[in-house]
């Protein structure tokens, strides 16, 4: 059945997140032949229409107002109800990201829908759309559809390959006005502690860090072998909760799920609401003292080893890697 | 300050999970106060203790929810209410939780809603700002911190690891994130206490609902494991060589670098 899908595309810096090209691919299969709208919101998203559009999008519609230069519910909830209202779609697609996470309940709320958050990947299977989605934390997954109302799906970074770049793509680029008030959160400051590194649920490789860290510098190596893979740095609870680094990097059942490329974890013992943060990653490589240690089962490489030997030599070797590619 | 708090009985953590009639087998595990929910017990306590008032934590399940409703009690809640859907309905999701709790919130008068921000069952997140958009107030999502002055509330938000401070005013739902506080453990004194503490259950009905008004708007169809890994390879000799040949690995063999 074809459907309308409008995908809401996400702006970060200046540039579209990677994940509105995902969000436009999993859009196309929601869409099964029906038209795909892309939507940027914000303060100033012209210039990032046509990206949407080499990605996959049919055309595009913008809100733009000053007003919306930072996201919050009530106002970002107000401009894309108006586009809501004007296109009347039969799907929605945001990214499962802090923006979509905030936001999508309240749209599901007004619309009085459902909502499928957190989807790892979704297909026509059987006449319906089947949505698939991890369950405690990834250690089980489950399989649902909408029984009533719109489609609505969050789907989680890094999961569903975006749709090859055409830049010979063209469509339309239509503007919806909504009237933007009574703002009822106000953001008074920013403090940018990620800007560090790259974002921990975006990122293609992932570098974290245990117990065996033994303190706040003991990140140093950790952190110079991310860099040299364009890679974030990430934690066990064991090393958040002894203060040698906050909890944001916390990997776990509490904490961040995270499916990078490339997991590497240092001085983890792999317990298992560790595992259940990260055991879907696509390759996982252990470095552990004990043999025993139970990170080991789930990896793909082990080396039994200090880290803060096989550390610092596994980032020269990846130098060397990048100096003779 | 009527403080109100969204409770959730999960899944220990430590537990593993299996499957059997193609659901989550239950027998013998232990279950627990969702984790994230526990952070939003604390906090209500501590905001009750510093403004005075009331904290009333509210679940929607089933009668086995009063075992985790006690404990909120004993570590300092004042009131517990558990909705119980057991004889209702068979199904839910977050539609139909959230039209629930917004149901018996509606007239209650709350100033401030405290929920986690997911529960580490489902792990939808979708209950708090629904509920909130459903009673007409204000959300924060995955706080770190909360300061009450008055009617005015200070918050600041964990946003992908950047943290936002954001001025915002009663009444107000928020959600707790890891980092928000460190909840206590009920005492002696406070287990004891609370058995003597008011634990109310309504079903339905008492809310002027029936199954229609809150059937699922989505359905499981179908729940499955993981594919278990292939234990991996340990690498053995010199560690410089095993270095090595990790490199070499992740690069030709797994191509991921």
């Amino acid at each position: 059945m074809a459907r309308k899908v409008l995908v809401l595309g996400e702006v970060r810096d200046g540039l579209l997140r990677n994940v509105s090209f995902e969000a436009v691919a999993a859009g196309k299969t929601a869409a099964e032949g029906g038209e795909v709208i892309g939507v940027l919101i914000g303060d100033s998203v012209s210039a990032l229409t046509q990206g949407m559009i080499h990605y996959g999008a049919d055309r595009v519609v913008t809100v733009e107002d000053e007003k919306l230069k930072q996201y919050t519910s009530d106002g970002f909830s107000q401009a894309l109800m108006a586009v809501i209202n004007s296109e009347s779609p039969e799907g929605l697609i945001f990214g499962h990201t802090a923006l979509g996470k905030d936001l999508a309940p309240k749209i599901a709320a007004k619309m009085e829908s459902g909502l499928i958050s957190d989807v790892t990947s979704l297909e026509e299977a059987g006449g319906n759309l089947v949505f698939t989605r991890p369950i405690y934390s990834g250690k089980a997954f489950e399989k649902k559809i909408v029984t009533d109302g719109i489609l609505f799906a969050t789907i989680r970074p890094n999961n569903i390959a975006p749709l090859e770049k055409d830049e010979s793509r063209s469509g339309d680029v239509t503007s919806v006005s909504a009237e933007i008030k009574e703002l009822r959160t106000i953001i008074k400051e920013v403090v940018r502690k990620a800007s560090e590194g790259v974002d921990l649920s975006e990122a293609k490789v992932i570098i974290a860090g245990g117990r065996g860290v033994k303190s706040e510098e003991g990140f140093e190596p950790l952190k110079e072998l991310a860099a040299v893979l364009n890679g974030a740095v990430g934690a066990s609870r064991g090393a958040c909760d002894a203060d040698y680094c906050d909890y944001s990097l916390q990997i776990g059942q509490t904490g961040k799920v995270v499916t990078p490329d490339l997991y590497i974890a240092c001085g983890i013992s792999g317990a298992i609401q560790h595992l259940a943060g990260m055991s879907n990653s696509k390759v996982i490589v252990a470095i552990n003292k004990d043999p025993e240690a139970n990170i080991f089962k789930v990896a793909d490489y082990g080396i039994v080893g200090d880290l803060f030997e096989v550390v610092p030599m596994l980032t020269e070797e990846f130098k060397k890697l990048k100096v003779n590619a | 300050m009527n403080i109100y708090v969204l409770m959730k009985r999960t899944f220990d953590t430590e537990e593993k999970i299996t499957i059997s009639g193609g659901k989550i087998n239950e027998d013998g595990a232990e279950f627990i106060i969702n984790p994230y929910d526990e952070y939003a017990i604390e906090e209500a306590i501590q905001v009750r203790d510093a403004q005075g008032g009331e904290v009333t934590v509210v679940s929607v399940g089933t009668e086995e929810a009063e075992k985790q409703l006690r404990t909120a009690l004993a570590m300092g809640v004042d009131k517990a209410v558990l909705i119980n859907t057991e004889d209702d309905l068979e199904d839910g999701d977050p539609f139909t939780t959230a039209k629930i709790l917004s149901e018996y919130l509606k007239d209650k008068d709350a100033d401030l809603i405290i929920g986690g921000n997911v529960a580490i069952d489902g792990g939808s997140g979708q209950v708090g700002p629904r509920v909130a958009e459903l009673l007409g107030i204000t959300y924060v999502t995955t706080i770190t911190k909360l300061e009450i002055s008055g009617s005015s509330a200070t918050v600041v938000r964990d946003v992908e690891g950047d943290s936002e401070v954001i001025e915002t005013s009663l009444p107000l739902l928020v959600t707790a994130q890891q980092g928000l506080n460190e909840p206590r453990y009920p005492s002696l004194p406070g287990i004891m206490k609370a058995k003597k503490k008011p634990l109310d259950e309504l079903e339905l009905d008492d809310l002027g609902l029936d199954e229609d008004d809150v059937e699922a708007k989505t359905k499981t169809i179908e729940i499955y494991l993981p594919p278990k890994k292939e234990a991996g390879k340990v690498l053995e000799g010199e560690l410089e060589d095993q270095v090595k040949e990790l490199v070499n690995l992740l690069h030709t063999e797994s191509k991921v670098v």
